[in-house]
């Protein structure tokens, strides 16, 4: 285990320049998510129409994994089917628990130290539970 | 002059590595750790004479009793109570707190009643009123800070009056080191006729506390900051205060007689114990006083102090670094807060702990403060008794090196 293996320069790079990084004034989900114990915070939006993400859009303040997390996130669902999104949430949470993932992950794949570090896995999970939620609001718009 | 090199053989988990590198444990904020001394008060305990007290007409029982009595006066003397009937065990700080905002304030305080605060508190000296006030439509009232992170003495008489019932404060702040002038808060809040309740989590286990001195009516303090187990906490309470009082917790152990309809209560401090108390975390306190005031409590306040000053002096050298709090020539409890431009606490803290350095990370359960300081987040280095110049060596070389990893992010 090495800091090498968390700290690689793609995920770096998404804490620096975030992707899809701001507000989606036409957005149909909007969740808040706080990790009350790190203080990490992230506010995620989609924009859904057709049962596709069109848009994706996150703003936040934390430490560089769970913001790179988030920006990853968002250019990974963009264009997906809900079904697509939730198949690879399921996926980043395989990945998250170190088991082996069939799909190409893209830049999601350098993320994959972070299983290793057990303490920064929620880091990386805090946009994803963000994605559960809005998931579940377009499923389910009533929330029941 | 504290024997640091004497000091650290006393505790056995400094021996240890972490990640294959020495442990330098920089977080006795949150916890310290424990020297074979006390360790082994635990070990006598449940290996020669454990069993319950005040209760057996037997030989350990009477030997348990007898040992959990003498702590409960050790501790009064380590904090300058004036009998063991101040000294009411408990789990820690908080449930200390939350005793005097469930027993003294909820039946007494009502709508137009003052509780006096600063944005310093620790989520445990601010939750309990938040609640009381909330039960009982008292208002909660802020202090102003100094833009140092200082009482604002201005602010904080003019908030006092004779609406103030209670005036809570930390001794410490566990954030900004700031050291408060509790005895002046006291003798200001007396004069309006407001009782005083110090936290002093950070401020017992480092520096000479005298509660007669400081004429607080409650302190509270955990045992697991100062060398003792985790479980084991203090409240101290003037006596005619805590006579006033009606129980806490009830159960065994706390009464005088019981009928199926009532009961009596037995009197100081038992009427707060209800149930089997912490019996080996109490005689382990007990030995953790005898510790540190073998040390010298001066000596282990003026330790602390230049660790504090020394580590401010060597994280100023570095590029992109803020402290928190008082500066250097100020008075200030044994921790210094930090944060690093382009690199998050968390990360930093991970960085360190790759080098077997552990700090705290995070809002160090004080979110007002850090919504006041403005950052979500700040690192936190904290010290006692067994660390030397050469573990802050360490930090900053550490610091340096996750400044190397986040070259890309600081470009």
């Amino acid at each position: 285990m090495s800091l090498d293996d968390l700290y690689r320069e793609l995920i770096l790079d998404h804490y620096r320049n975030p992707r899809n990084f701001g507000r989606l004034p036409e957005a149909n989900t909007s969740v808040h998510l706080k990790n009350p114990t790190c203080g990490d915070e992230i506010d995620l939006q989609l924009l859904v129409a057709d049962g596709r993400i069109v848009r994706a859009a996150f703003s936040g303040q934390g430490c560089s994994i769970s913001q790179a997390s988030a920006s990853m996130m968002t250019e990974a669902i963009t264009g997906k089917s809900v079904e697509e999104a939730r198949a690879i949430l399921e996926d980043f949470e395989r990945m998250m628990h170190g088991e082996a993932v069939l799909r190409d992950m893209g830049d999601l794949a350098s993320l994959e130290g972070v299983a290793r570090f057990p303490v920064r896995i929620k880091c990386a999970l805090l946009a994803w539970e963000g994605l559960d939620k809005s998931l579940k609001q377009i499923v389910n718009p009533a929330g029941k | 002059m504290l024997d640091v090199e004497g000091i650290r053989n006393d505790f056995p988990i400094l021996a240890r590595q972490v990640h294959g590198k020495p442990l330098v444990y920089l977080d006795s904020a949150a916890t310290s750790q424990k020297p074979r001394q006390v360790l082994e008060t635990l070990r006598e305990y449940y290996e020669e004479y454990n069993s319950n007290v005040h209760r057996g007409i037997h030989a350990l029982a009477e030997k348990a009793t007898e040992r959990y009595e003498a702590a409960r006066e050790r501790v009064a003397r380590f904090i300058g109570a004036a009998g063991p009937q101040n000294i009411i065990f408990t789990r820690n700080t908080t449930e200390a707190i939350n005793l005097v905002a469930y027993a003294w304030a909820r039946p007494r305080l009502h709508e137009g009643d003052e509780i006096l605060l600063t944005p310093m508190e620790h989520h445990s000296n601010l939750i309990p009123w938040q609640l009381v006030a909330r039960s009982t439509g008292a208002r909660l009232r802020y202090v102003q800070l100094t833009p140092d992170g200082r009482i604002d003495w201005t602010s904080f008489l003019a908030l006092l009056g004779p609406k103030t019932r209670l005036v809570a404060v930390t001794h410490v702040s566990n954030v900004l080191g700031t050291i408060n002038p509790v005895r002046e808060m006291v003798a200001a809040a007396h004069r309006v006729g407001a009782l005083v309740l110090v936290d002093g989590a950070q401020s017992v286990p480092h520096m000479p506390v005298d509660v007669r001195e400081l004429d607080c009516d409650f302190l509270a303090f955990s045992g697991h900051k100062m060398l003792a187990p985790t479980g084991i906490g203090v409240l101290y309470g003037k006596e005619e205060v805590l006579e006033e009082m009606e129980p806490f917790l009830g159960g065994g152990e706390m009464i005088g007689e019981v009928t199926l309809e009532s009961a009596t209560w037995r009197e100081l401090p038992w009427k707060f114990e209800a149930g089997t108390p912490n019996i080996a975390g109490a005689i382990a306190l007990a030995a953790a006083c005898d510790y540190l005031d073998a040390l010298g409590r001066e000596e282990v306040y003026r330790h602390g102090l230049e660790l504090a000053e020394y580590a401010l002096r060597r994280l100023q050298e570095i590029d992109g670094v803020t402290l928190y709090g008082p500066g250097p020539g100020v008075a200030r409890g044994a921790l210094v807060a930090f944060t690093m431009k382009g690199i998050h606490p968390h990360d930093i803290s991970t960085i360190l702990d790759q080098d077997g350095i552990a700090i705290r990370a995070g809002h160090h359960c004080a979110q007002p403060l850090h919504r006041w300081l403005n950052v979500p987040a700040t690192a936190r280095a904290s010290f006692y008794i067994y660390n030397t110049c050469g573990d802050i060596d360490s930090l900053v070389q550490s610091l340096y090196r996750a400044r190397e990893y986040f070259e890309y992010v600081l470009r």
